[in-house]
């Protein structure tokens, strides 16, 4: 029997899985070489720990929470102060460890906010969250030598002793360094589920009364993944401080909270890896969406909305249903179906955004006369002609759109029950 | 003596409604207690006290001659003490495997720590098996817990509950909503896992209260009307009256 835990041939799997992460860390720099790039990048990683760490309270906890900037934040505050500090001569540190300081932080905060958090679950838990999430806020407005005021407060990460010629002034040196703490976060974190505590943090989202007869205090298996969920929260704090050499208010913001909240839950929350999925796509859509269009926060919270009614488990379920579907060697069968979906849906997408544009310009930009280009098409936004054809469009391709679903529902539905049958059949056989 | 388990005027009042009024009970260790009793006898209510679901309004609950009154839930488990419900109580998106697992760590010492990996934990894992294999439900390990039929649920929900290792169990119902054949499979069963335990169940089923016990309570209104062997119960002028004549009444009338 004891045979059985020992040999697991899917490890290889996991081998290869952490090997490509890692591989992916070392040289997306080497392969994405622009400034922007960089700079995305290394905001990734910050953003893949505090998803991740998220997600501990969310996706394996079921704790939704509404507060955690809180812990990102500070852990940015404390680590800025340790970098000024550094500067200053007044300790020396290095550089390198400043991450570790904002996780301390991190663990310091949640001791002491997560000690009262904790104390329930469910709906009074996020009330509380919330609660103290204002507080910190209010907090920060009030306290200008730790908070810095509407300023913030700036560090120079050149200083100290450079540690064989890494000053960390570069932006390549600070993202391999980013590179290194997501890493060792990532693994951490996943190993963090494979844990006893770990297990019964998902038993207590399962069913927190069952918990409690089978010995567990669920309040302290709450606290314990709270005060760990802190950690990785204030060590991405912290390498944000290294990374932007500000930090203003704004990180301890309820803004940013639900940031957390809505790119871990697009990302999959219950999945390990939905979180990363979610970190990367909240940089991608803080960056590069909100350059393309004003109106970018509207078509994210069309897009959140869109997912918590479509796809609650996030794209990450997206991604693992597919490769269900895909093992089963049923892809190919609905391929088709899916391009139907993918074309009228953007259809749909050009007609709506048209209109949201340029309502937009309508209302921002009318000092530059009523016309304005949509994906290389000169729209007048007070013209009949440009509205009624955007109206056509939406129309038509939310009609079709209707239409590919359906038929895509009904082959979707057919290939489930094909691979339950076939998963019967090699049970039989 | 102590007794493995010992109600002694025992009370609970939701707002002015007194649910148990005094209820007294001793059971030896080692005992297989059956508790019957009309519907809102207060049987759950009972269980719940004793399981620590509630805090009694006044009166003692001894476990091995411990006070357990106003512990909280898992204070009483860790002493000892482990429970099912009616209503079935698992955890639903974790494995077969995994709901074991997580009962019986607590009772290895493994508490809440996050410096082991599950895998490594040999005992934990081969203590898992072995209760998989004694609810016969070895061949479904890795399906989720929400994708077993109800009756292997329910064996799932006896083996969360023997898997911690406690002497004193009690079991809820645990054939409701069971066919009569399943019924009969999962009493054997039942019989079969808590060998050696003391064991106190709610049972609504005659055939089974007689089958099972070796002695058996009889609640009515919140009270322990009698306590004696399933002979003696049956014999019992008190309760014939009180409750096994309602319930032929019952029968006759067309209920049950």
């Amino acid at each position: 029997m004891s045979s059985t835990f020992k040999f697991k041939p899917y490890n290889v799997g996991r081998w290869v899985i952490w090997s490509l992460f890692a591989i992916v860390l070392i040289f997306a720099p080497l392969v994405f070489t622009s400034n922007l790039s960089g700079t995305m990048l290394a905001q990734m990683g910050i953003a893949i720990i505090a998803c991740l760490s998220y997600n501990i309270l969310l996706g394996q906890g079921g704790m939704l929470s509404f507060g955690h900037a809180v812990y990102t934040g500070l852990g940015s505050f404390v680590a800025i102060h340790a970098l000024n500090s550094i500067s200053g001569g007044h300790s020396n540190i290095p550089v390198s460890l400043i991450p570790l300081v904002g996780g301390i932080a991190g663990i310091g905060f949640a001791v002491l906010f997560g000690y009262v958090t904790t104390k329930k679950a469910g709906t009074p838990f996020a009330m509380i969250t919330l609660g103290v999430a204002e507080l910190v806020f209010a907090m920060s407005l009030m306290f200008s030598e730790f908070f810095g005021g509407e300023a913030g407060i700036s560090g120079n990460r050149v200083a100290g002793q450079a540690f064989m010629g890494i000053t960390f002034g570069p932006q390549i040196q600070i993202y391999y360094l980013i590179a290194f703490y997501t890493f060792v976060c990532v693994a951490l974190m996943y190993a963090f589920t494979q844990t006893p505590l770990g297990r019964i943090l998902n038993a207590v989202r399962d069913n927190p009364e069952r918990v409690e007869f089978i010995g567990y205090n669920t309040q302290r298996v709450r606290y314990f993944a709270f005060i760990i969920a802190g950690f990785f929260a204030g060590i991405s704090g912290g390498l944000g401080a290294l990374n932007f050499e500000i930090v203003t208010a704004e990180v301890v913001g309820a803004g940013r909270s639900g940031g957390y909240l809505l790119f871990t839950f697009l990302g999959g929350a219950t999945f390990f890896f939905g979180p990363i999925i979610g970190g990367i796509l909240m940089v991608l859509a803080f960056v590069l969406l909100s350059e393309l269009t004003k109106a970018w926060l509207l078509y994210l919270g069309l897009l959140f909305l869109f997912m918590v009614m479509y796809a609650p488990g996030g794209i990450a379920s997206l991604i693992m249903m597919n490769l269900r579907v895909a093992a089963f060697g049923k892809l190919k069968q609905i391929w088709v179906s899916y391009l139907g979906l993918f074309v009228t849906g953007f259809v749909a997408l050009i007609g709506a955004g048209a209109m949201i544009e340029m309502v937009y310009h309508l209302q921002l930009n009318s000092a530059l006369g009523d016309t304005l280009k949509f994906m290389g098409v000169n729209l007048n936004a007070k013209g009949v002609d440009s509205w009624v054809g955007s109206i056509f469009i939406l129309v038509t391709g939310l009609g079709l759109f209707e239409i590919a679903r359906r038929h895509f529902m009904i082959e979707w539905g057919d290939i489930q029950v094909d691979i339950e049958k076939e998963i019967k059949r090699r049970e039989t056989a | 003596m102590s007794y493995a388990l010992e109600l002694k005027d025992l009370r609970k009042n939701f707002g002015k409604t007194e649910i148990i009024r005094g209820a007294n009970l001793a059971v030896t260790a080692g005992e297989r207690v059956a508790i019957i009793g009309p519907n809102g006898a207060g049987k759950s209510t009972l269980f719940n006290l004793i399981s620590g679901r509630f805090g009694p309004t006044s009166g003692e609950i001894l476990l091995n001659g411990q006070r357990i009154d106003h512990k909280a839930p898992y204070e009483i488990n860790r002493m000892g003490l482990s429970r099912s419900f009616q209503i079935t109580n698992i955890f639903p998106k974790l494995s077969v495997f995994e709901n074991l697992r997580c009962a019986v760590l607590w009772s290895l010492g493994y508490k809440y720590t996050f410096l082991k990996f599950l895998s490594g934990l040999k005992d934990a894992n081969e203590l898992a098996e072995k209760y998989m294999e004694m609810i016969r439900l070895d061949k479904k390990r890795d399906l989720l817990a929400m994708n077993l039929t109800y009756a292997e649920q329910r064996a799932l929900e006896i083996g969360i509950t023997i898997a911690g290792g406690s002497d004193v169990i009690l079991l809820d119902e645990p054939t409701a909503g069971m066919s009569k054949s399943e019924t009969t499979r999962f009493i054997s069963l039942i019989k079969e896992v808590t060998v050696g335990k003391t064991l106190l169940t709610v049972e609504h089923d005659m055939g089974v209260v007689f089958g099972l016990a070796d002695k058996i309570a009889v609640v009515v209104y919140g009270e322990v009307i009698a306590f004696d062997t399933p002979e003696a119960v049956r014999s019992n002028a008190r309760v014939q009256e009180a409750y096994l004549g309602s319930h032929v009444a019952d029968e006759q009338a067309g209920g049950h």
